[in-house]
């Protein structure tokens, strides 16, 4: 088995997992009736793009495992997702500003596995640049809505932007699969994505009114599969069902 | 106006619905009709957004990704089928909040059987096969009713909801032809959803307050009775098909009616549910409740920033 | 409630394909044209049903008043000569 490109596929699908699941808990309590059909909207985009990375990830470890396995009979230890992803949804900033500072990334990485040598990671990348672009976009709006709505909205949002700002800088760190992948024209060297990262969430910030934190000491950790406590229960409710029935179908 | 005007238009306004022409919201109405719509129109929106939740409760377990993404879209049909009903409701000159305040201080109703939990993943099945099952058919006799904006609402609602029953037949299916573990998860879920499905469907002819007035008016075209009798003749086989035993030990083939005989439904358990004492009633007004309350600031701030944006718009202009 | 200011009421209309016309959707609600936009992509285009998105505030339409119904549109039903077939012209005419 390519063990490397396998963790890799792993990395970015586990992303979109566990955002994917902390979205779908808010379906049926959103703010407003359209508020709650997007936010799904967004979950149901992130869960597409899990299965068909998930399904190549099962074909390469070519074990008999399912796309289904691998989403949800893994250790907690063996999830490789950024801890950004995993925090809960204290409130409807939070949510946002999650999403918000996932997407620009998300978008930024999509942009370059476009051109990766392994055409079903660029195909996946090139169907997934539609979906990202406009989650971007429906974030980004929302930062500013309710960083310059009320002063309650506005000190919500910065809250939200000064908690979550510590997870961030962990998207740029490579992982051993990423750096056998880039030197191979497959993965996506993060590191270079950075600047362009801070400089365009900074901008959507200021446009918001909002302060850019200066905290310079940020986690990490997710990539080593060394979770904040929080993974632990989203992973009960995923697994659920495989853990309690094992061996059948659904 | 004079009471024999008022007459008169009334009669006028009966004939064009006998002749079935639609009624359109700036249309002269009696004031009934209008009531009778809002009150109908607001409860099916109502029934819509707090049947996600039941359903809602399985989307972070669900047992794998296709079920998964099968669910997620299935409930957010049903937000999208609460906002065209609530806007069919608003084009009769009420808005939206004032509804929610209705559904929210327990003024207006919603389909009883969203009262009932969803213990086990079967009932996602449960749901979709006999909830949804039953809802269609009261539901694709109003893709006709009289007022334009809720059967154009209707059209959409029973297009969309082609799937949803499928989906959950599906599960049933895959369930009843599983582990015998899964076997019994899916008669369990049948077991617990039969009879409040059949309740579902509204009271006996003889108890019901609004059908005469509500057949004239194409906001019902059959009896409750009727319906039901319809349900259960098309059910029984899908159960038998999949290998499920209704649970109603005086369910009967009558050769001479062609039709399923049944046994009694318990309308105690109906009427108490429906006055709030169901399992989950206090549980899906707290979730509704809580979702519209935490959403406030969030909408507030909204408007906020739109009319800032507004008036820079407009300063820009100057 | 009533001091509150909730997002207005907007009107969706959607061109399912090029070659239609923007046919009336439905409403939703919407701070803003913007958010309107969002929404009307998320509730109404969700099946992809459509190629491009028109959004007015509700409040901003005029419509006729149906009580008016005789004097605006009854005049127009004995105007027969605005019809092809009010004419009479010869079976040996083609092509007219």
């Amino acid at each position: 088995m390519k063990q490397n490109l396998y963790n890799y596929i792993l990395g970015i699908a586990d992303n979109s997992l566990i955002l994917g699941q902390r979205l779908g808990e808010l379906t049926g309590h959103g703010p407003s009736l359209e508020t709650d059909i997007a936010c799904t909207n967004i979950s149901l985009d992130l869960f597409g793009q899990v299965r068909s990375y998930f399904q190549y990830a099962a074909k390469i470890a070519g074990d008999n495992r399912t796309e289904d396995d691998i989403a949800m009979l893994r250790k907690e230890r063996e999830y490789v997702n950024v801890l950004l992803v995993e925090q809960p949804n204290r409130d409807f900033a939070y949510t946002m500003a999650r999403q918000f500072l996932f997407d620009v990334y998300h978008l930024l990485f999509l942009q370059k596995l476009e051109k990766s040598k392994d055409l079903t990671l660029s195909a996946i990348a090139t169907k997934s640049i539609k979906e990202v672009s406009y989650h971007e976009r429906f974030s980004g709006d929302w930062i500013k809505r309710l960083g310059d709505g009320t002063e309650e909205s506005k000190t919500k949002m910065q809250d939200a932007i000064d908690g979550l700002w510590t997870y961030t800088d962990e998207l740029f760190h490579q992982t051993e699969a990423d750096k056998a992948m880039v030197a191979e024209g497959i993965g996506v060297d993060v590191t270079k994505l950075k600047e362009t990262y801070y400089k365009k969430v900074n901008e959507i910030l200021e446009e918001a009114t909002l302060e850019i934190p200066e905290s310079k000491w940020f986690q990490k950790g997710g990539k080593d599969g060394i979770h904040t406590e929080h993974l632990g229960y989203l992973l009960a409710e995923l697994q659920y069902m495989q853990r309690a029935y094992p061996n059948m179908e659904w | 106006m004079s009471e024999e005007q008022i007459k008169n238009l009334e009669a006028q306004f009966e004939a064009r619905i006998a002749r079935d022409e639609k009624i359109e919201p700036k249309d002269w109405m009696p004031e009934k009709y209008r009531k009778t719509h809002i009150r109908q129109m607001s409860q099916h929106a109502h029934s819509e957004i707090v049947g996600m939740l039941p359903e809602g409760n399985w989307i972070t377990r669900a047992p794998s990704l296709r079920r998964k993404v099968a669910l997620l879209a299935k409930v957010q049909d049903e937000a999208g089928h609460g906002l065209y009903l609530y806007s069919a409701c608003e084009t009769l000159g009420v808005s939206r909040d004032e509804l929610y305040e209705q559904l929210h201080s327990g003024k207006a109703k919603y389909s009883s059987i969203f009262n009932y939990p969803t213990v086990t993943w079967a009932d996602m099945g449960a749901v979709g096969w006999l909830v949804d099952g039953a809802a269609i058919i009261n539901q694709v006799p109003l893709c006709n009713t009289s007022y334009g904006p809720y059967a154009r609402a209707m059209v959409r609602v029973c297009k969309e909801e082609s799937f949803h029953q499928r989906q959950g037949f599906e599960i049933m299916m895959k369930l009843a032809n599983g582990t015998p573990e899964q076997k019994e998860l899916a008669q369990d879920a049948l077991n617990r959803w039969w009879w409040p499905s059949l309740m579902m469907l509204g009271p006996t002819d003889a108890e019901s307050i609004h059908t005469e007035q509500s057949m004239k008016w194409k906001l019902k075209r059959k009896s409750n009775d009727d319906l039901r009798q319809q349900f259960i003749d098309q059910t029984v086989p899908q159960a038998e098909l999949i290998g499920l035993t209704i649970p109603d030990p005086d369910l009967k083939w009558n050769e001479e009616r062609q039709s399923y005989d049944f046994g009694e439904i318990n309308w105690d358990e109906f009427w108490q549910v429906v006055k709030g004492h169901g399992p989950m009633n206090k549980e899906r007004m707290k979730a509704r409740v809580g979702a519209w309350e935490e959403g406030e600031w969030v909408r507030d701030a909204a408007m906020a920033h739109a009319e800032k944006k507004q008036a820079r718009k407009q300063k820009q202009a100057i | 409630m009533s001091d509150k200011k909730n997002w207005p009421l907007w009107e969706i209309f959607v061109r399912s394909k090029n070659g239609l016309e923007h046919r009336h959707f439905g409403s939703l609600h919407a701070a803003d044209a913007e958010m309107a936009l969002e929404n009307a992509r998320d509730v109404y285009t969700r099946r992809n049903e459509g190629v491009s998105i028109w959004v007015v505030e509700s409040k901003n339409i005029t419509a006729s008043n149906p009580e008016h119904n005789g004097e605006m549109f009854e005049p127009a039903q004995d105007k027969v000569y605005r019809h092809p077939t009010f004419y009479d012209l010869p079976d040996e005419v083609k092509h007219m």
